[in-house]
Formats: structure tokens, C-alpha cells, sequence
């Protein structure tokens, strides 16, 4: 069974048609990198996916919950509220921004929701937060405010925070876009390790290297629709125009 | 009359004028944050009824207002209040005032906060009562308090108003005095009074504001 399916999603802002006809599957600790250029509707894309943007067509589904379908209009209609929000624990999203709260420490940001949310006592949180924490490298940070860490170390702690919840799948929407070269190093090598988590990824990014990498699938998106799907090996040494004239640049470091 | 006696005199007045004070503050605030999601509301009846109430509060003077709560039943219902209704139209008067420039205050802070802070909530599964409750007010709090300190500042200040409609507060006994001892002495006193009161109200603030320092 499929983790997560998209088909034939379609969004729009005002005139502008962000997303064609988009269809996908994630399974079961897959990991897929979405490239493209920007503009493409990558985010757009992973917006729909974590219901932070409604899709104007298209069905969305969850292992065997229907998020969205079409009704008879061919408009996409949601399930309800309880629905979603039960749904909503299936996945985390790391976003480019990190959106760290700041008025808590690492800690706090990493456990507050398996408290206050899951339900799960102090003392579970801050092991599960503990772990984390080190699988981070940040152990030494539990009681740091995010202003008082590198942009790396506030993603890194992003991360713990997504994957505290225990979610099957996490998005990430380029992740190092706001980070210098040394630090986005830091950030992709934590990414990879997370590879023996087992969870299924799904990872816009401009990191060529990193998406051929560590992706089982590789998708790459131009003007809202996909262009090219498939192994890594598959789509950065395939033959279409847009994509050739998308990698140009990469070509000689890949 | 005896400086001791002004003074004292003038204290009772100030216990007047800190109850004025400490009364608008402990409703304004709340009514406030009630004002300010109205302002914000997403139906447009409510924003609009608010959006004027705003405009009014802020576009007449305050004094008008206190005249406005206090005769007003009086002379629009024909309702006969007793004279120590004037107390409570003070309070009525002030704390709908004050609601109003807290309520854009709130408004001002609440709509600063990055979309982000929503995004990261709502991805964690925080309802929208835990999301505002535990993740956007007490960094609006921390955004607005100098904001806050101003107006409760210019409160201090303000409860002199009650004068208008013969509530012995501070000023009303220090202009009595003045009157009645033909001296200038009392209204110095107030003076030294109100500044000293508001001495204290910015050096508890300061401390507030310092507490929120420890993140950026």
C-alpha cells in the first residue's frame, strides 16, 4: 500500500496555475527528492501534501484515508476536521525557514507537542527529545534558545522537533535554501543519517548531489507539471530538453 | 492648613485614583484581546461593528465619554441613577477607553507574527486555542509591552479625567485644595504624587520587559 498518493492535483493562485496535473506515490520508507526550477510549484506541491494549502482538484490519500477527492464538479473536497486531524500525525514537514519557536529552548521546541499534543509524559518527552537531540549532535544544546544557534544547529533542532512526533513520513521544503555551504553540509549529513530511521522522506531541494544521493526516487518538476520520475540514475541522465537545460549547471559537479 | 494635612489629604485622593486605575487595567486588558479578535474577525458584521467602536473610543475625547456613560442614562432613558453610580461610570467609562486602544495594540502585535509560527503549530497538531495560547501570545506579549507601558502610563495620567464628573480622586481633592487654602502647594503635591506613582509603574514594566529578554 502506498504512504502517501497524489493524483491529478491541480492549484491555482488567482491566474496563475502553480500545479498542471501532478500525480505521486510514496511508499513506506521511500525516499523521493523533488528538483526543479524554482516557480515550478515544488513547494506548492509539499504545501498541498502537509494541508497547509487546499488543492483546487486532485485526491489526496494516506495510507486508506482519503484527505481529499474530486465531488461530481471535479472540485476537491475534504474530509472533515476529525478526519484531518487524525491523518495529520501520518506526517511532519521541516521547513526552509526552520520556524523554531523561539521563545522556548531546544528542548521545549523538541517536546512540547509529544507533551501537550501526543499526550505522553515529561519524562517520555524529554527521552524521546534526549535521543533525538543526540542523534542531532545537539545534546550539548538542550537548554540554548534558538537565537543562540547557528542556522544549521536551529534546522537541526527543527528536525528533532518534526521527527519527535513519530511521523511515517517528513517533508522537507529546502531545507539548507537559507543556509551557507558549510552549514547546509551539516544539515544534508544529519538528512542522510536519518536514512536508518526508516521513515519515508520526501524532500524538495536544489542540492543535486545530495538528491542523487540518497533518493530511491527522483522527481523532477518545470511549469507545474512532472516532467521526469524515477531512479536518481534515471532522471539526471535522461534525454529530455527541459531537463538537460534545467541540469546544465550541475552537469560538471555531479 | 498644615502640609501634613494636605498630604494626607491628597493620599486619600490617591487610593481613589489607584483603585481608577488598577480596576481599568484588570478589565481593559482581557476586554481588550476580546475587542482586538472581533477587529479581526473573519465575519464582517462583527469586524465592522468593532472596527467603529474603535473609532469612536479613539476619536472623542475621553472626558466626553465619562459625561457621555455618566448623564447619559439620565437624559437618553430617563433612567434615575444614585449619585454613586459616578464611581462606577468612572470605571465603565475608562475600561471601555482603554479597551479600545488595547484592543489595536493587540491587533498590532498579533498580526506581526510570522505566518511561520502558524505553519510550524498547525504541522505539530496543535489546536488553534493551543496554538495562540501557547505559542503566539507570549511573544506578542514580549512584542507589545512598550506599547502597553505607554497607555498604562498615560492611564496614571488619565484617571484625572474622573474629575469631571466630581469623583474624589487625587486631583479633584488637589483643585478643592487649591481652591479652598488659595495655594498652589496641593497641586504640587498631586504633581509629585502622579509622577512618583508613574515612576513606579515604569520601573515595574521595565522589570517585566527584562524578564522577556532572555530570547531574541
Amino acid at each position: 500500500m502506498n504512504l502517501l498518493e497524489m493524483k491529478h492535483v491541480k492549484k491555482s493562485f488567482g491566474n496563475l496555475q502553480v500545479l498542471r496535473d501532478i500525480s505521486l506515490e510514496v511508499k513506506d520508507g521511500e525516499i523521493v527528492s523533488i528538483i526543479g526550477p524554482s516557480g515550478s510549484g515544488k513547494s506548492t506541491l509539499l504545501r498541498c501534501a502537509t494541508l497547509l494549502e487546499t488543492m483546487d482538484a486532485g485526491t489526496l490519500k494516506y495510507e486508506d484515508t482519503v484527505v481529499a477527492e474530486n465531488d461530481p464538479n471535479g472540485k476537491a473536497a475534504y474530509a472533515d476536521k476529525k478526519t484531518i486531524r487524525k491523518v495529520s500525525s501520518v506526517f511532519g514537514l521541516v521547513f526552509q525557514q526552520f520556524n523554531l519557536f523561539p521563545h522556548w529552548n531546544v528542548m521545549q521546541n523538541v517536546t512540547d507537542a509529544v507533551i501537550n499534543v501526543q499526550k505522553k509524559s515529561k519524562a517520555e518527552a524529554e527521552k524521546i527529545g534526549m535521543e533525538l537531540l543526540e542523534k542531532m549532535g545537539l545534546s550539548d544544546k538542550a537548554n540554548y534558545y534558538p537565537f543562540q544557534l547557528s542556522g544549521g544547529q536551529q534546522q537541526r533542532v527543527a528536525i528533532a522537533r518534526a521527527l519527535a512526533l513519530n511521523p511515517k513520513v517528513l517533508f522537507f521544503d529546502e531545507p539548507t535554501s537559507a543556509l551557507d555551504p558549510e552549514l547546509t553540509g551539516e544539515v544534508l549529513k544529519v538528512i542522510k543519517s536519518l536514512k536508518d530511521l526508516k521513515i519515508a522522506m520526501v524532500i524538495v531541494t536544489h542540492e543535486m548531489s545530495f538528491a542523487r544521493d540518497i533518493s530511491d526516487k527522483v522527481i523532477f518538476m518545470a511549469d507545474g507539471v512532472i516532467v521526469e520520475q524515477g531512479s536518481a540514475e534515471e532522471v539526471f541522465n535522461s534525454e529530455n530538453e527541459r531537463m538537460q537545460a534545467f541540469l546544465g549547471r550541475y552537469k560538471d559537479i555531479l | 492648613m498644615a502640609l501634613s494635612q494636605i498630604i494626607i489629604e491628597l493620599l486619600e485622593g490617591l487610593a481613589v485614583s489607584v483603585r481608577i486605575f488598577l480596576i481599568t487595567l484588570l478589565f481593559s486588558l482581557p476586554l481588550g484581546l476580546v475587542i482586538a479578535f472581533g477587529r479581526m474577525s473573519k465575519n464582517n458584521i462583527i469586524s465592522s461593528i468593532t472596527k467603529i467602536y474603535i473609532s469612536i473610543m479613539r476619536g472623542t475625547p475621553l472626558m466626553l465619554q465619562l459625561f457621555v456613560v455618566y448623564y447619559g442614562p439620565y437624559y437618553l432613558f430617563n433612567i434615575k441613577l444614585s449619585p454613586t453610580y459616578r464611581n462606577s461610570a468612572v470605571y465603565i467609562g475608562f475600561i471601555i477607553n482603554y479597551a479600545a486602544y488595547f484592543a489595536e495594540i493587540y491587533r498590532s502585535g498579533i498580526q506581526s507574527m510570522p505566518v511561520g509560527q502558524y505553519e510550524a503549530a498547525t504541522l505539530l497538531g496543535y489546536s488553534k486555542f493551543q496554538t495562540f495560547v501557547r505559542i503566539i501570545l507570549p511573544q506578542v506579549i514580549k512584542r507589545i509591552l512598550p506599547s502597553v507601558t505607554n497607555e498604562v502610563i498615560t492611564l496614571v495620567k488619565d484617571t484625572s479625567l474622573a474629575f469631571s464628573i466630581s469623583v474624589m480622586e487625587m486631583f479633584t481633592k488637589a483643585k478643592a485644595l487649591s481652591s479652598s487654602q488659595t495655594s498652589m502647594t496641593p497641586l504640587i503635591v498631586a504633581g509629585l504624587f502622579y509622577y512618583v506613582f508613574n515612576f513606579v509603574v515604569a520601573f515595574l514594566m521595565d522589570k517585566a520587559e527584562k524578564k522577556l529578554d532572555y530570547y531574541k
